[in-house]
Parts: structure tokens; C-alpha cells; sequence
């Protein structure tokens, strides 16, 4: 049986990061997110407190904890910034969960401990210009030349595109349309016919680096690819399947920061001789919100459940990732619309969630493509 | 080296202060606890000593069952083992004679804690605690460095310093800046559930005093802004107002 409460683990965690955000995060987050600045030294702070790790067993350098905890982490950066969170989920669940669940034994002793202390960054390339929702059918090619796979192509939306040390990059080794015909490789910085391309100018979450990464006649050798040969693509469903439950709760950050500054400001900010929580148009909206941010709790902390009990996540993932971030995108809303013209301004955090939620609903498949998958399995 | 860092556990600085029961007792609903602020600067210290020097960091706390989870987080910061003195900590005197018998046990070089609770800031523990092992006892420290069988320090006094040099061991009341606060990792975290806590009883249950009744300061009126350049008013309303002049 769930508990619904957090686990003196989960509370220590939290604790953690509100102190150390204290100090490294709220004092700059303006800054990061004006000139769209990616705090790589951060990111290495945090790979110091094994944060970069969270679900890493400790025989490779990892935290060793299990999706609670990982969840409880999430959501507490992403009340601090949100773009540090998405970044801090991308390296885990995506890049760092790929050659956890999928990479062999030597992969992993290589790769693992690195990732865990954030000496390397990483990076996870599925999506391309011409194929996000639809990415199964992707252009860049893996073509096999004697020990080595040639690729060709490029990614596009990649965390971590450029700053990135290590790469999981899926590319095309079949023909198009065969779901079996993709293949996931691990790519190092620095390898010749690799490079980052643009920078990506966002709407939010601008700490969070997004770039494309360009493949020219790059050489990966076999012993680089993940898993079988045509798996790539399957894999990849696997791993959003968690990674959804990241951005669940990265979304739940969000809801929950949002609530949390509405609440605080509808008490303070007083009109018409009263604060403005006594007006009923306005508690309403706190009600809602507070609703909202419970259920979209529940759901994310469920699927969490589900997937630390090795059980099939992909119907609860989809369902908290795609319920989660509409709430994140509501309550940012709401927030700003409680704060006023001061909601519109910079001076408060909530004219950021309002910016950074969006992407909640668009990551890691869109509300459409959640729906999609949750019909389907609902209607198996 | 073995060190004892004793620990309180009280509430989050930003707690709103309430009491129940006709004001004898603090009302802790909704209030977020913490390890006392000056514990967690002689944890800090002790956990830098215990690196350099090696050997063994104890925590102990005099409380109930639900101060467990900060010592649980004393130990994520880097103490090996915790006890907990399973008692309400009734008064100051209470709590330095649990201190002083397993203190006393554990034969430690090095006694540390904070310079005062900042629930109830009487600062009164680490010298009963001297007294009752007969060891000097320092407060308040904001300087600890150990050399062999002697420590060096130096302690705040009105206007300037005191450096002082003692013998192993003593009993000091820590304050800022000596050390900065440790915040615990995640690896911290996962080990701190493997650690020794162990629970163990008082050994007596002697007070000096009792708390009859609490009292909040009279709550703050409400900020009237008056313009700069109106003077006027503002002696008026001193005068008629606030009644001051
Ligand atoms: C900040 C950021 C970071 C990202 N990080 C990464 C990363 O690290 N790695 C990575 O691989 N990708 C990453 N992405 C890419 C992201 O996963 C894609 O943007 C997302 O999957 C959507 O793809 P798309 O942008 O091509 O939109 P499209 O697929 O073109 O969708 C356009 C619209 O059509 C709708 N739509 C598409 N298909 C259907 C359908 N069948 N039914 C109904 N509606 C449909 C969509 O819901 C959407 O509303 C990132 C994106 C952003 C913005």
C-alpha cells in the first residue's frame, strides 16, 4: 500500500534542495532565463549532491534511490526553475535511464559513474526537424561499414545539444516505417562527424539548453550500440514510458510553485480594503488550483509507484505526464492573472512558470500524442 | 578522535508562534522542524574534525520519537551514529544530566553543541553539562581547531575576541562562522537509514524548574506610511495617535 505521505527520505531530499536552491539557484534564475544562460556549473553542483544520479544503483556511483524519491527531487527544483529541472530529468530519465536499462555491462561501468557525478553531461537525441510526435519515422541513417556504423543527419530539440559529453542518439538502421528497423548508439562528444548545431531562442525554460546535433559522416563503432540492433526505437518508447513521470513531476513543480505564490500574494495584496482572497472570483480559482495540483499529485506519485514495483507504466505515465502538465499550464494562468498587472512583470516567479509550463504539455510527446496513448490502451 | 555533538530539535525559524492548553504548551501543528541552527554550525565543525582526524561522530538528542528524523538528518550530514534520550526535554537541567551520563558513557574527547536552543534560548546546557562532568566548558565558540591533545579557540566577547587553548576534553557552545552549514547529499541521505540510532532511556528525571504559562508579544499594530514632507501630520498623529508626545 502507497503511503500518501512523503517518506522522512523524500522530506530530506526536499529539504536538501530548497537549502541548496536557496543559495544557488532563486539568487540567479533571473538572470539565467533573460540571457538564456545554460548553468553548466550548476548542473556539476548537483551531480556533486547525487543529484545527477538519482536512480543510479550505488554500485555505479549512483544514488541508488528508487521513482519517489526521484519525483520528490523533480518537483522541488522545478519550484525553484523550472529549466533547471527539465534539464536535471533529461539526464537522468532519458539519456543516463538509456544506458541504465538498456546498455551492457561494460557501457555501463564506463558510462554510468560519469553520468552519475555529472563529470559528463547528457544528452538524448530521438526527435528531428521533420519528426517529433511522428518520430519513428526519422531520416538520420546508421549505415553499417565493416565494424563501424556511418550516420548521417540530424536531431533537433536536444537538451543538452551542444554542452552535452555523451549522447543516446537512435537512428535509422532498416527501412522506413519498420518500427524494428532503428538502433540506439551512444555517441561521444568530440567524435569526428558529430557536432552541436543552433541553440534553440524558447519562449521558457531558456536555462535549459536546446540544440540540434549534426551528424556528418560520423563513425560510431559497434561496440556504441545500445542493446540490439532495431531496437532503438522500441527502447525509446520504454524510456519515455519514465520519463513521462519526469516530466509529470516536473509539471506537478510548477502547479504546485504556482499555488504556492497565489496563495502567499492573494493574502498579502489587499483591494477594496480587503485581501484579495475575499473575493470569491478569487478563492475559487485557489480552490481549483489547490484541486488540480492534488489529483495531478496523486497521478504522478501512482505512476512512480507503479514503475518502483517493476509494473507496466505506460498507461499511468501517460495519464499523470498528460494531466500534470495541464494543470502546470493552468495554474501558471491563474497565477498570473491572481497577481495582477504585477503577474505581468518580473518582480514575481510567476510570470516564469507561465512561460516555462508550456513546454509541459509539448515534451516528451504532446498532450495529443498522451491521449493517444492513453486511448489506445484504455480501449485495449 | 570521538565526538559528541548534542542537538536540538526545534522550529523552523520562520514558524508562527502559537500555544494551547491555557499557553503551557507549544502548539507544533503545521511547524516544519529543524536542527537548532547553532547544533547544525558544532555539527559542521565536528564533521570537518571527524574527516581530518578520523574516528567517530556521535549525535544525540534529548526528545520523543519524532525528533528521529533530524537526527536521521544529522546523520545524512556525516555523524555515524545517533542516540536518542527518549524524554520530552523538560528543562534545561533535565536535559544536561541525560547529556552528562552518556557523555560520560561513551568517555568522548570533544563535547559540541550550539550556544543556545532558539526555541527556548536559555544556553544554559553546555556549562550545567561542564559542571556536572567537570570539564571546562566554552561558549560561545566561533573558532575550533584541535592539535593533538589541545584545542585552540576563539570565543566572542562584548566589542572583540578571546583566543583560549584547553585540554581534551571539553564541552564547547558553537556559533557562526565555525563552519558553514552542510548541506547532506543524496548518497548522505541513502546512508543515513543504515546508521545506528539507538534509543535509550533517562537516567533521571530531575528538574530545577517547571513552566507554568506562556506569553506572546503584544501583536505589532498596523504601519501608517505618511509622506516626508508632511510633517504636520506626522506630529499630529504622534500627538493624538500614538499618544507619544
Ligand atoms: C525545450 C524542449 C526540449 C526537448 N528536449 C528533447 C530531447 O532532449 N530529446 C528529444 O528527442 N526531443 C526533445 N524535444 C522534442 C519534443 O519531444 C518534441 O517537440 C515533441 O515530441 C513534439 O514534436 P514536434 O515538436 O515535432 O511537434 P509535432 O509532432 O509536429 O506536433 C505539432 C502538433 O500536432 C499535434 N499532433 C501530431 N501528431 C498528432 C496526432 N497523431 N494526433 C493528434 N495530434 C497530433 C501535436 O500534438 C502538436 O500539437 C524537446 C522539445 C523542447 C521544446
Amino acid at each position: 500500500m502507497m503511503s500518501f505521505e512523503l517518506n522522512e527520505n523524500q522530506e530530506m531530499i526536499a529539504q536538501m534542495i530548497r537549502d541548496f536552491g536557496a543559495k544557488e539557484i532563486t539568487p540567479y534564475r533571473n538572470e539565467w532565463d533573460e540571457k538564456q544562460f545554460f548553468p553548466l556549473e550548476l548542473f556539476k553542483k548537483l551531480g556533486e549532491l547525487g543529484l545527477m544520479g538519482v536512480l543510479v544503483p550505488t554500485e555505479y556511483g549512483g544514488s541508488g534511490f528508487g521513482y519517489l524519491e526521484y519525483v520528490t527531487a523533480i518537483v522541488e527544483l522545478s519550484k525553484l526553475d523550472p529549466g533547471v529541472g527539465l534539464s536535471m530529468a533529461a539526464h537522468n530519465s532519458l539519456c543516463t535511464g538509456h544506458i541504465m536499462m538498456f546498455g551492457s555491462e561494460e557501457q555501463k561501468q564506463k558510462y554510468l559513474p560519469k553520468l552519475a557525478t555529472c563529470e559528463m553531461l547528457g544528452a538524448w537525441g530521438l526527435t528531428e526537424p521533420n519528426t517529433g510526435s511522428d518520430a519513428g519515422n526519422m531520416r538520420t541513417v546508421a549505415i553499417k561499414d565493416g565494424d563501424h556504423y556511418v550516420i548521417n543527419g540530424a536531431k533537433n530539440f536536444i537538451t543538452h545539444g551542444v554542452s552535452g559529453d555523451v549522447a543516446v542518439v537512435i537512428a535509422r538502421t532498416g527501412e522506413v516505417g519498420d518500427s524494428h528497423g532503428m538502433t540506439a548508439f551512444v555517441i561521444e562528444k568530440g567524435t569526428a562527424g558529430f557536432r552541436g548545431g543552433r541553440k534553440e531562442d524558447k519562449l521558457g525554460m531558456r536555462c535549459s539548453e536546446t540544440a540540434e546535433m549534426i551528424f556528418e559522416d560520423c563513425r560510431v563503432h559497434e561496440s556504441q550500440v545500445l542493446g540490439e540492433v532495431g531496437e532503438g526505437f522500441i527502447q525509446s518508447m520504454k524510456i519515455l514510458d519514465g520519463g513521462r513521470i519526469s516530466i509529470a513531476a516536473l509539471s506537478l513543480g510548477i502547479a504546485e510553485g504556482a499555488l504556492d505564490a497565489s496563495l502567499a500574494y492573494s493574502k498579502e495584496r489587499q483591494q477594496f480594503n480587503q485581501p484579495i482572497n475575499r473575493f470569491q472570483g478569487i478563492a475559487f480559482k485557489l480552490a481549483d488550483m489547490a484541486t488540480e495540483t492534488e489529483a495531478a499529485r496523486l497521478l504522478t506519485f501512482k505512476a512512480a509507484d507503479l514503475k518502483n514495483r517493476g509494473v507496466k507504466v505506460t498507461l499511468a505515465s501517460a495519464k499523470a505526464k498528460y494531466y500534470a502538465s495541464e494543470v502546470a499550464v493552468r495554474n501558471a494562468n491563474e497565477a498570473v492573472q491572481i497577481f495582477g498587472g504585477y503577474g505581468f512583470t518580473k518582480d514575481y516567479p510567476v510570470e516564469k512558470y507561465y512561460r516555462d509550463a508550456k513546454l509541459c504539455t509539448i515534451g516528451e510527446g504532446t498532450s495529443e500524442i498522451q491521449k493517444l496513448v492513453i486511448s489506445r490502451e484504455v480501449l485495449k | 578522535m570521538k565526538i559528541l555533538v548534542c542537538i536540538t530539535h526545534v522550529p523552523d525559524t520562520t514558524s508562527k508562534i502559537q500555544f494551547t492548553d491555557n499557553n503551557t504548551k507549544f502548539d507544533k501543528t503545521g511547524v516544519q522542524f529543524i536542527i537548532g541552527p547553532y547544533d547544525d554550525y558544532a555539527l559542521a565543525r565536528a564533521v570537518e574534525l571527524r574527516d581530518q582526524t578520523g574516528g567517530e561522530l556521535t549525535v544525540l538528542n534529548v526528545g520523543e520519537a519524532e525528533t528521529e528524523p533530524t537526527l536521521r538528518k544529522a546523520l545524512a550530514i556525516g555523524a555515524d551514529k545517533a542516540i536518542r534520550v527518549n524524554a520530552f526535554p523538560k528543562d534545561a537541567y533535565f536535559v544536561a544530566l541525560q547529556i552528562a551520563h552518556y557523555a560520560k558513557e561513551g568517555a568522548y574527547d570533544l563535547i559540541l553543541m550550539g550556544r543556545e536552543s532558539i526555541d527556548f534560548n536559555g544556553g544554559m546546557v553546555h556549562g550545567m553539562v561542564g559542571e556536572l562532568l567537570g570539564m571546562p566548558s566554552i561558549s560561545p565558540v566561533m573558532k575550533l581547531d584541535i592539535e593533538g591533545q589541545s584545542a585552540k579557540m576563539a570565543r566572542e566577547i562584548e566589542g572583540g575576541k578571546e583566543y583560549i587553548e584547553v585540554d581534551l576534553p571539553f564541552i564547547a557552545g558553537c556559533q557562526e562562522p565555525i563552519a558553514e552549514w552542510k548541506i547532506p547529499n543524496m548518497r548522505g541521505i541513502m546512508s543515513a537509514r543504515t546508521k545506528p540510532l539507538d534509543v535509550v532511556e533517562t537516567i533521571s528525571d530531575e528538574t530545577f524548574s517547571q513552566v507554568n504559562a506562556f506569553q506572546l508579544p503584544p501583536a505589532k499594530g498596523a504601519v501608517q506610511l505618511i509622506d516626508k514632507d508632511n510633517v504636520e501630520e506626522l506630529v499630529r498623529l504622534l500627538k493624538n495617535e500614538a499618544k507619544i508626545l
